[in-house]
């Protein structure tokens, strides 16, 4: 009886500490530029989330490291646990807003439709790189978000012309193959407007969430239904047994294209040999032969200071993905502190500067990046940059890049953009829009 | 030792038959409810009121919503996650055929489609009891998920499919939307929640509530004394889940801002049942003791490492707080296996009869 009264006021005192402390605010550095980091080391979809966050944490680091910083300040990367879940990364957020965040990633379009209201009343940039709200392209009608280097439905448009490259697409049957959530059904409107004015038949294969890893029905549809192409917007387990499925069907994998998150090393590798020629688009660079993925290896890697598993995951697909969020918040912080003057900057600087970088050929190879991706340059409307992506394709053990930049047919795809932008805004009377001289 | 009960004498009916007869009782709920309106928006941190405060609020009413059902009326049940969902997308349709209707109301009348919901997913308990029941509710829960997916309307044929939660007003105040502070939101909720636990808890009292539980201990013995089956356990289903429905309403608007399937799934179902189980099943107090348990303990625990500068990794911490969360359930349960509103009783039993050592 004694031992519970006692362990009840022992428990009672120690849950009255921890929220007096949880309660209190964090101290803050002279001169630093908080970058929160919401990642997913855990949970179903962490084999993309992890390569993503190294990549995010180790380019900053290596700034630190090297330059001591930007512009003096140093940056201070804080990792936040969402597992993919939209409520721990709403959670995420509120926790971390106020420390000073410069720009939000939460490389999930779940959370990113969830921040995106929320990030404009609190005057925190979303920078949601090539996935989230498509619509958000529009910048008038979104200040405070940005889809560089190129939204979904312009990557989609790429890749349909790629298909119209490699044996046309009128009168075709594409089957688009995608997971059901709000990240694999954002390209649909998309997809039936143009497969209308293409002139294609469009087929939908839609994988619940919970049945990733068991999607024998949906191929069997595929074997029967047989589309010209396939196309798939996967993520996380839903990719190799994909493409698993595809092989086991004999579909022809060279002509069954993933978008940018559905063609990762991870994915890929738990395939092997029997994934190969499967073909994915993809915007940043692969390996190690970049003189800063060679600075990131030198500087943080090798001194121990970073959490990949291996020195050959640096490099990958996704690692080099997440590196390059980190590029252009990096060079957004550079330009924000050039326009003010000053080190420690604020989420409106951010957002200002979002606006006007010009990463182009030159400054890529200062950064050294060149090779690496196509140029972006953002301006008060367009948040988007139209950017192109290039195929890739599956050896076997390794990616190979196919192609060369394929531009998207931005003419086609800005007025869809423009007039889902203003779908979304228009039961929101209070949206604060801004407009562009 | 605290609960001198010498000297209270009762002089009337209405004062022997209060919600809380001993004195000690209401000056310590006041002393609560004070610290909870009054102390809390005032010194509290926004991170703790609305990723604390506003969560538990919201968890303990649909903890209180399945505790109906299955702690009073002992109908194993596993849709409350959907049966959440659904009042939340009819809050959601209202409001958008309606903006111009003060959200309140909204609220109070979504729950009624939640409740209709729950009774037709109720109708198996007349024949059925059980882990049995606890199947068919099962079924509610994916059927009801299936529909948030699929049926377009319902998310106003969204793109995303995910529902936004578009900015309201009461006096003058934005109380939903981006521009809501923390303190209005934790405010609105803690009214509700303080009117709806009043309602239960003077419900469960009377007659309707009596009748679940003696649908509970015998169904057979209580429909030879007159109880009506269907009416008891239809009666059951529908404030269960109306209950449900308002607080899936109330974490959408309130808490989250928008919602997608996923907001409702089947771990949430869990994550509130195994709320009503830790805290206590029959026992309203066991509803707020439980979610404060399972979702406030591990926030705590996610915030220690940054509060005394340990350098742990956000997913290790992750991991040790599932852990933690999980050791804790097992031990409160072999301690107590009737959940900690038992300890809380045993204690408050202890107290009344202190310094001797026996208790009920």
């Amino acid at each position: 009886m004694k031992q519970h009264k006692n362990l009840k006021k022992l428990g009672c005192c120690a849950i009255a500490l921890a929220a007096f402390a949880v309660g209190m605010p964090v101290a803050q550095a002279e001169d630093t530029l908080f970058m929160p980091s919401l990642t997913y080391r855990t949970g179903p979809f962490a084999g993309g989330g992890i390569p993503f966050a190294d990549g995010y944490a180790d380019y900053f680091n290596m700034l630190n490291e090297r330059d001591g910083g930007i512009g003096g300040a140093k940056i201070v990367v804080e990792e936040c646990e969402t597992a993919y879940n939209t409520q721990k990364g709403v959670e995420c957020y509120e926790a971390t807003k106020d420390k000073g965040a410069l720009a939000y990633s939460p490389l999930s379009t779940g959370i990113t439709l969830a921040l995106i209201p929320k990030a404009a009343v609190d005057e925190i940039p979303i920078f949601s790189m090539g996935y989230g709200l498509s619509a958000a392209a529009i910048g008038e009608k979104f200040p405070w978000t940005f889809v560089y280097p190129t939204t979904y439905w312009n990557q989609m448009s790429s890749i349909l012309k790629y298909i119209d490259a490699n044996g046309g697409v009128k009168d075709k049957k594409i089957g688009f193959i995608y997971l059901d959530v709000g990240y694999g059904k954002e390209p649909l409107p998309l997809l039936e407007n143009l497969s209308e004015s293409m002139g294609f038949e469009l087929a939908k294969y839609p994988i619940g969430g919970k049945e990733m890893q068991n999607q024998s029905a949906q191929w069997l549809n595929v074997r029967k239904d047989r589309p010209d192409w396939m196309v798939m917007w996967g993520w996380g387990a839903m990719n190799p047994t994909a493409v698993k499925e595809a092989a086991k069907i004999r579909y022809p994998l060279d002509r069954f294209i993933g978008n940018w998150w559905s063609g990762s090393h991870n994915d890929l590798r738990a395939v092997g040999a029997s994934g190969k020629g499967y073909l994915a688009a993809n915007f940043s660079g692969i390996g190690q032969d970049f003189p800063a993925v060679q600075d990131i290896l030198t500087h943080v890697v090798d001194k121990g200071n970073s959490k990949v598993a291996s020195r050959d995951d640096v490099g990958n697909v996704l690692y080099n993905r997440g590196m390059f969020n980190a590029v252009v918040l990096a060079e957004a912080i550079t330009v924000a502190q050039a326009k003010t003057g000053k080190a420690a900057i604020t989420g409106a600087d951010m957002r200002d500067a979002l606006e006007n970088i010009n990463l182009d050929e030159a400054r890529l190879k200062e950064l050294g990046l060149e090779g690496f991706t196509g140029a972006i340059k953002g301006s008060c409307a367009d948040h988007e940059g139209a950017g192109s992506v290039f195929m890739q394709q599956w050896t076997g053990d390794d990616w190979e890049k196919v192609t060369d930049l394929i531009e998207p047919m931005n003419d086609t795809v800005r007025p869809l953009l423009e007039e889902a932008a203003e779908k979304y805004v228009s039961d929101k009377p209070d949206w604060a829009a801004q407009s562009c001289g | 030792m605290l609960y001198r009960e010498a000297g209270q004498f009762k002089t009337s009916y209405s004062a022997d038959q209060a919600l809380l007869p001993i004195a000690q009782d209401r000056i310590g709920l006041l002393f609560i409810l004070v610290v909870a309106f009054i102390a809390l928006p005032m010194f509290a941190s926004d991170f703790f009121i609305s990723s604390i405060m506003i969560p538990f609020l919201v968890f303990s009413l649909a903890a209180i919503g399945l505790n109906i059902l299955m702690g009073y009326a002992g109908q194993l049940s596993l849709g409350t996650g959907a049966f959440m969902g659904v009042g939340a997308y009819s809050c959601y349709k209202i409001t958008s055929l309606f903006p111009d209707l003060n959200i309140l109301l909204v609220l109070f009348l979504s729950g009624f489609f939640s409740a209709g919901i729950g009774v037709v997913f109720g109708l198996p308990s007349l024949r059925i009891k059980g882990l049995y029941l606890a199947i068919t509710t099962l079924a509610a829960q994916f059927f009801l998920e299936w529909c948030f997916i699929r049926i377009g309307w319902l998310y106003n044929y969204n793109d995303s499919g995910a529902i936004e939660v578009p900015q309201r007003m009461l006096f003058g105040l934005a109380i939903t939307g981006p521009h809501a502070t923390p303190v209005t939101r934790y405010l609105v909720i803690l009214t509700i929640v303080s009117v709806m636990t009043l309602i239960a808890a003077n419900v469960l009292r009377g007659r309707i509530g009596r009748s679940w539980m003696m649908i509970r201990d015998m169904d057979i013995a209580a429909e030879l004394m007159g109880i009506r089956p269907l009416f008891s356990k239809l009666s059951a289903f529908a404030f269960s889940s109306y209950y449900c429905g308002v607080a899936g309403a109330l974490m959408v608007f309130f808490w989250l801002g928008s919602a997608e399937v996923e907001s409702f799934d089947i771990n949430h179902s869990f994550l509130i049942m195994f709320m009503v189980i830790i805290g206590g099943m029959g026992s309203l107090t066991g509803c707020f003791m439980g979610a404060a348990f399972i979702w406030v303990l591990p926030v705590i625990l996610r915030a220690i490492p940054p509060a005394f500068e340990l350098n742990i990794l956000a997913a290790t911490m992750e991991h040790v707080s599932s852990i933690i969360t999980g050791v804790l359930i097992i031990f409160f349960l072999i301690v107590e296996p009737h959940g900690l509103a038992r300890l809380w009783r045993v204690g408050k039993e202890k107290l009344r009869t202190w310094p001797f050592p026996y208790a009920t």
